[in-house]
């Protein structure tokens, strides 16, 4: 499936960026093409959930340098919503709450918006009750959430599960999971995981920022990078995973040391 | 009453009004002389003289309440024309001649054509006569006996209804803005239905559309007989622009043994620039009373105009049984200062309230809820719920909340329930990454929080709410 002629989707050079006045990312290299699983992992602190949140633009963020292309279109100057229109995914770690707002009307809306930027055909509240429902079976998930508020009460499983209800609905080329599996028990895991698998095509590309290799026993990396007080300072493939789970991260850092001398 | 009293009364204008007389306008300033005079221009009967003028000398010793979260400079009560006979606008030939302004609000609301027009006061197609789709309606209630009329003709057509129910659940003496309202009222609204009648669409001033210019004091009386129904709308989405910076309505609400009236307001006067530069103050007196058993008042408003709200439609639950229910929405943005909220006064036993507040406060705005859950001392069984939230959207607006419980009676169960909350960046962030732009987002939040109440609405207005609290909130996130 995965080929060097695979097109790139996305590719990150040299990226910086900050958190109020604090450098998190100290120059990322990244390269993700169509078709491709890459995981990123790392321990606390070392700058994942920054990165997921850099590409989707959050503007809690600067970026201080290093440039990102999206299918060859410079993304670090589209404000987040652009970014989402044209096919970047975020699933959220801590998927936000709205009170009063309907899974339904929340979902047809993002939709909605989506076609109307693809130039794509808009759904109607019954059009898209049938559309809806199919997407739900992916997740396995029961069409009474439709009705809830979004995410409202949800326990920490459902919130996942709704978040990868909303990717099925958007249907990305990007999608970044953001530790998605954690809080997750290993039924939720699993759903949750066989989702997004159901989900990948030869044209779309998945980027899991996750602590664990246990995520990656349900969804087969094609890399796996290490990072590391934001830097990548490893990649391999799905072994190094396994790797990292017995020896954990301390040695690479050594190994990077050794190799990069300050 | 003496003869000397009598040519006192009647004496006519002797400070110079007679010249007037033929005028539609009065010199500006108040005293017992214009109290009278526009009680003559009305031909009022002498009772509801009495009623003015002893409202207007018990409001000489009142003075202006300063207990409300407000602020604002002094009003100078003589600088204001107390009187003046409704001028017909000039007809504006086509929609091209309307301010842009006004129709991108229209757009952005999604009026009807036909009702853009004849908000606009362009002249409205003959299809769509509002006229006759006035005496349409006219025509049905009174099939069924209800009366529904402007105020002044209520006076000169049913003046023992008026007579009776006047003053009768705020009296003249009320509050200083009452008192002043009750000298000088001009017009406003008369409703009555009849026993058992449940009437057989939603009242809507909108469609009192020959006295949409009812003026700053207006006067509101609805009474719902045994048995009857009714669901009133007062006001409407569309911007309302005043040259009268005070206005001060009384509206009274009465209900009989199980009877119900069902009140909503959509309320968007002119709330001043983004500066804070000019706007309406709003200072208006809402009462109902549950008179009879199993009797029902439910109050649902959304308040987002004037640059100054003070207003606290309250219930006053008399009647064993009987319900009062308040449903709000307030928001401010800009300079606005809304301090609203509700009374719900529990003097029959079983008495039931509920009281659900969601305040919205953008800009540098100020936005306060005030309410008071009374329970009297033979209330046995009463019970309250109120649940008061504010949200926030930016960092230099202010929410306040300002509970007052008072029981006299130990059998009673009141609950308060409070929370404040705000918009802020990992919400808006949540949206974009799905897609959905910065306005699309409030106004998606702001709708979801306001849900309970809009849900009170009729469908027509809960629809135009809606997109209404967008509107209004444009510009104000980031």
């Amino acid at each position: 499936m995965i080929s060097s002629n695979s097109k790139v989707i996305l590719e990150v050079r040299n990226l910086s960026a900050s958190v109020a006045g604090i450098e998190i990312l100290k120059g990322i290299n990244l390269t993700v093409r169509s078709g491709e699983v890459h995981a990123i992992m790392g321990p606390n602190g070392s700058g994942k959930s920054t990165f997921s949140k850099v590409l989707a633009g959050h503007p809690g963020y600067t970026v201080t340098g290093g440039e990102v292309l999206f299918e060859g279109q410079n993304l670090l100057e589209l404000p987040p919503e652009e970014r989402a229109r044209n096919g970047v995914f975020l699933a959220f770690q801590y998927p936000i709450e709205i009170p009063g707002v309907s899974n339904s009307a929340f979902l047809r809306l993002t939709y909605n918006t989506q076609q109307a930027h693809r130039g794509g055909e808009e759904l109607d509240p019954l059009e898209f009750n049938d559309f809806i429902q199919e997407k739900c079976k992916i997740v396995e998930m029961d069409p009474s959430f439709l009705d809830r508020s979004v995410n409202e009460g949800f326990s920490g499983g459902e919130k996942k599960r709704n978040e990868i209800l909303q990717m099925a609905v958007l249907d990305p080329r990007l999608a970044i999971l953001d530790e998605t599996d954690s809080g997750l028990d290993i039924d939720a895991l699993r759903i949750v995981a066989s989702g997004v698998n159901k989900l990948m095509t030869p044209d779309n590309a998945v980027i899991m920022v996750t602590h664990y290799q246990r995520l990656l026993n349900y969804i087969t990396p094609d890399f796996v990078h290490v990072m590391r007080r934001g830097r990548i300072i490893k990649t391999g493939g799905k072994e190094l995973a396994l790797e990292l789970e017995t020896r954990g991260y301390d040695w690479l850092d050594d190994e990077y040391q050794r190799a990069t001398p300050a | 009453m003496s003869t000397t009293l009598e040519a006192l009364i009647n004496r006519p204008y002797e400070y110079g009004f007679v010249t007037d007389i033929e005028s539609d306008a009065i010199p500006k300033g108040l005293s017992e002389d214009v109290v009278r005079l526009i009680s003559k221009k009305k031909n009022e009967p002498d009772w509801l003289l009495e009623f003015r003028l002893s409202a207007y000398r018990h409001w000489l010793t009142m003075t202006e309440p300063v207990w409300a979260n407000v602020s604002h400079a002094k009003i100078d009560y003589q600088n204001i024309i107390y009187y003046s006979a409704p001028k017909p606008k000039k007809k504006l030939a086509s929609m091209d001649e309307v301010d842009p302004e006004l129709l991108r609000t229209f757009e952005k609301l999604g009026v009807p054509m036909h009702e853009r027009k004849m908000l606009a006061n362009v002249a409205v197609d003959v299809i769509f006569d509002s006229v006759s789709v006035t005496t349409t309606y006219k025509e049905k209630l009174a099939e069924v006996g209800i009366i529904f009329c402007s105020f002044s003709e209520a006076v000169q057509h049913h003046p023992d209804l008026v007579k009776q129910y006047l003053g009768s659940v705020v009296p003249s003496a009320d509050n200083f803005f009452a008192a002043l309202n009750s000298a000088v009222f001009t017009d406003g609204s008369f409703c009555y239905i009849p026993k058992n009648t449940k009437c057989p669409m939603d009242l809507s001033t909108y469609f009192r559309i020959n006295n949409a210019e009812s003026g700053q004091f207006e006067r509101t009386l609805i009474i719902a007989e045994e048995g009857s129904h009714v669901s009133y709308l007062e006001g409407c989405t569309a911007p309302r622009f005043d040259t009268n910076q005070l206005h001060a309505a009384v509206v009274e609400l009465v209900v009989l043994d199980n009877a119900e009236i069902k009140y909503s307001t959509v309320q968007n006067w002119y709330a001043g620039d983004e500066n804070g530069v000019g706007g309406i103050y709003n200072f208006v007196t809402k009462r109902g009373l549950c008179k009879g058993v199993n009797s029902k008042i439910s109050w649902t408003q959304v308040e987002t105009g004037s640059a100054i709200t003070w207003k606290y439609p309250s219930c006053v639950l008399l009647g064993d049984n009987s319900i009062g229910e308040f449903y709000s929405v307030a928001l401010t943005n800009h300079h606005q200062q809304a301090d609203t909220g509700t009374k719900m006064i529990h003097i029959g036993k079983n008495t039931r309230s509920r009281i659900v507040s969601k305040g919205i406060s953008a800009g540098q705005s100020n936005n306060s809820y005030r309410g008071l859950v009374k329970v009297g001392a033979k209330a046995d069984g009463a019970r309250n719920y109120s649940q008061c939230d504010s949200m926030l959207i930016g960092s230099v607006c202010g929410a306040h909340t300002f509970p007052y419980i008072e029981v006299m009676n130990s059998t009673a169960k009141v609950e308060h329930e409070a929370s404040t909350s705000r918009i802020g960046e990992d919400q808006m962030f949540y949206f974009a990454s799905r897609g959905i732009g910065g306005e699309e987002a409030v106004s998606m939040i702001i709708n979801g929080f306001c849900k309970e109440v809009f849900n009170h609405l009729p469908m027509e207005f809960a629809v135009e709410a809606t997109k209404l609290l967008g509107l209004k909130l444009e510009g104000s996130v980031g």
